[in-house]
């Protein structure tokens, strides 16, 4: 089916249905109570995030769940991809097609310089080396290439390049949207549907972000279950035997280091074309930190792993920065009194600002008991249940036999 | 000239912390093989051991002062450090001015605690995982002490100064024979390049004059015949940690009053320390040394005005630069030994 065997596919449509009724889904509390305020994710800025940070893991996976090589300096082509689209918007028009595109070239093309080199050394030295070009690229847009004195000013620095009136935009049509659209469709438009006290948005740069992690999601699969990704495994496996019968792996991680880096930069194209701007923070190494904690969250090496990762962060952090010390005591209100107040002036170090700490914490029990992340989780919980059932089904055919045995 | 030599002290001092952050990092990976991302949060543990013993020497009472009146008329309250009216006048007084010096001796035994505590509580279950956990897991606990200082002392930079006699410039040209004025240099920058030269030494020192140095690099070198031959090399290894924990720990006491600290201090420097670690040669600890305080000259003389008007914001990136230069050239890095991380 559809050039997939049947369990991918399955897992593809899955997919699909999820990202197509993730409004819903999303939205279970109704409008205007406390919990909605809490925990309904619905709203299209987050969802665009758990999309577009989904498409950059998925990428990522491609190079660190196949291939093995750690980078920590996935970031820079996020933010090059950015930048890229924003200069599109700025020269070009408000549509986002050649902005996706050139996001896409340009990170391709500097993920092959950064890729050529960094590729020279394979493990501690790879990880170092990545993360060091990245953190010159966040120093070439913070500072060096963004100065509005003197002459190159392509990132404006601190301030965040962004469009202004007065700049050119050659193929702007007569009546063109003044945001970033699709042939027309702006990407902030939505869709309000009522349904009873429920309210859900359907928005057009979601559903543009959704169809296009569908399709790189299709792609990786394709990767996954090719030659091609076979090899990229074997070099994960032992790329010295792989060596020694003769083959060269560099072209092979070459091309998986290149193809992420055009994952990571379409994101970082899709993240302006929702919102024209872009940053330099988007390029810090802890940006980078960041992607690697959601794919080892997720399960490296798993189809499914970098989607459950990235949009588990993204969900957690959103909560967690929203809960207050007064909604703290809200909530502990049933507590007695001291133990309330003990309890919410621990809890504070982890919600609010310092959802960091808990972000940090909860990757370290990852990495340290459960390397394989969330989909290792629900392997082992789906075994324990098996052992059950098998448990239970044993002492079902003892009690079985033993009428049997005591009627011989 | 004089400028040239200026650029040179310049870079010393940001070598000087290149150079032994860059060691322990070293030293970790040469005993335990194990890459240490948390390295960076122990200099900047050792940067706030200075902090919080200045905030106890500074600990005060209250006390209601009859002689002088505030602009109320008021008896003024007067704000006594505890050590002031245990010590005196002027001994209370003198101590709380040495306060970044006296934490060296403070930040030892806490950076010992700290380095054992991560050695046999975290980093001991993951020498035979493979090196992107060990990578994982220790960037983990790097963020996890960032956000627990973060969540402690605030996000804001908190002012540490030097001893009195030791801030300010004095005329170092005149010292070498040039004119006055020529080179105006801040003393406690100098005394943080002897002070890291008298680690450096001590440290290698350690290594090269005692027994337990000697079996130490024998371990390095081949640490399962170490162990055949009866001698615990686990525990050795575990005091090198603490001991690399402590070179890094007192480097950060030292630079509190060059840079006030704050909690990503030591991220900051991280990242750069890695790349000084693999331009010296990753397992060398002469090559970190050496490409620590090259990197530092160098960075300070692309800073220079003349060097960055023909080549603007060079300084910001010269560094990354060079390590490429040298990786393209010599991939083993400047002093690199075959064999070390090859595979």
């Amino acid at each position: 089916m559809i050039g997939l065997n049947r369990k991918d596919a399955l897992l593809f449509i899955t997919v699909t249905v999820l990202v197509i009724l993730a409004p819903f889904i999303l939205n279970p509390f109704p409008e205007g109570t406390a919990m909605a305020q809490m925990f309904n994710a619905g709203y299209p800025d987050l969802m665009q995030r758990f999309v577009i940070f989904g498409i950059l893991v998925i990428g990522f996976n491609i190079l660190f769940g196949l291939t093995g090589y750690l980078s920590f300096g996935h970031a820079a082509f996020l933010g090059i991809g950015s930048y890229s689209a924003v200069w599109m918007f700025k020269l070009l028009s408000y549509n986002v097609v050649p902005a996706i595109i050139l996001a896409i070239v340009v990170s391709g093309i500097a993920s092959l310089i950064i890729g050529y080199i960094a590729l020279r050394r394979t493990g501690i030295y790879f990880s170092i080396l990545t993360l060091a070009l990245a953190q010159m690229c966040f120093n070439l847009a913070y500072s060096v290439l963004g100065n509005p004195q003197k002459g190159i000013n392509l990132t404006n620095g601190e301030t965040g390049l962004q469009v202004y009136t007065s700049d050119p935009q050659y193929l702007m049509g007569e009546n063109a949207p003044e945001l970033p659209h699709l042939f027309g469709l702006v990407m902030r438009d939505s869709l309000e549907l009522e349904i009873g006290s429920w309210a859900f948005t359907l928005n057009a740069g979601y559903y543009l972000c959704g169809v296009i992690m569908l399709a790189t999601f299709y792609l990786s699969i394709r990767i996954f279950r090719s030659p091609f990704g076979l090899m990229l495994r074997a070099v994960k496996s032992n790329q010295q035997r792989l060596s020694y019968t003769g083959l060269n792996t560099r072209p092979y991680t070459l091309c998986a280091f290149v193809v992420s880096g055009m994952y990571a930069g379409l994101a970082g194209g899709l993240l302006s074309s929702m919102d024209p701007l872009a940053g330099a923070e988007r390029m810090h190494w802890t940006a980078s930190g960041e992607i690697v904690i959601m794919a080892i969250l997720g399960g490296a090496g798993t189809l499914i792993g970098p989607i459950l990762g990235s949009g588990f962060i993204e969900y957690f952090k959103n909560i967690l920065s929203k809960i207050n010390d007064n909604l703290l005591h809200q909530w502990l209100s049933f507590l007695p009194d001291g133990l309330e107040d003990a309890l919410v002036w621990v809890l504070h170090f982890f919600v609010g600002k310092g959802w960091h700490l808990t972000l940090g914490i909860l990757f370290m029990l990852v990495v340290i008991f459960l390397p394989g992340g969330l989909v290792e989780l629900g392997k082992r919980t789906g075994g324990l249940f098996d052992r059950f059932r098998n448990a239970a089904e044993g002492s079902g055919k003892e009690r079985n036999q033993s009428p049997r045995k005591a009627a011989e | 000239m004089d400028a040239v030599i200026l650029q040179v002290l310049n870079g010393l001092d940001k070598g000087s912390a290149y150079a032994l952050i860059a060691l322990g990092l070293t030293l970790i990976f040469g005993t335990l093989g194990v890459v240490n991302f948390a390295h960076g949060a122990l200099f900047m543990i050792g940067a706030f051991c200075a902090v919080t013993l200045q905030r106890i020497l500074t600990f005060s009472y209250s006390v209601i002062d009859e002689t002088q009146k505030d602009f109320l008329g008021n008896p003024l309250k007067v704000e006594t450090p505890y050590v002031v009216s245990w010590f005196g006048e002027a001994t209370g007084n003198s101590i709380i001015d040495w306060s970044v010096p006296l934490a060296i001796l403070f930040s030892i035994p806490v950076m010992i605690a700290v380095g054992f505590t991560m050695e046999r509580g975290l980093i001991k279950h993951f020498y035979k995982r493979p090196h992107a956990d060990q990578i994982l897991v220790t960037f983990g606990l790097a963020i996890v002490l960032q956000e627990i200082v973060k969540a402690y002392y605030g996000a804001n930079p908190i002012p540490t100064p030097a001893p009195d006699a030791l801030t300010g410039s004095f005329d170092f040209g005149v010292l070498i024979g040039f004119g006055e004025n020529a080179i105006i240099y801040p003393i406690w920058r100098l005394v943080y390049f002897f002070f890291a030269l008298a680690i450096i030494f001590m440290v290698f020192a350690f290594l090269r004059f005692t027994t337990f140095g000697m079996v130490v690099r024998a371990g390095m070198a081949d640490r399962e015949t170490v162990g055949l031959l009866g001698i615990n090399i686990d525990r050795r290894f575990t005091i090198m940690f603490a001991v690399a924990a402590c070179v890094a720990g007192v480097a950060g006491v030292m630079y509190t009053p060059i840079n006030s600290p704050n909690y990503h201090m030591g991220m900051d420097f991280l990242v750069l320390s890695f790349v000084v670690v693999v331009v010296g040669g990753m397992g060398s600890l002469p090559g970190a040394v050496l490409a620590g305080f090259l990197l530092g000259v160098l960075e300070a003389f692309a800073s220079m005005n003349e060097i960055k008007a023909i080549v603007p914001g060079i300084d910001q990136i010269i560094i990354y630069l060079v390590a490429i230069a040298i990786l393209l050239t010599r991939p083993r890095g400047l002093m690199g030994r075959r064999g070390v991380m090859e595979e």
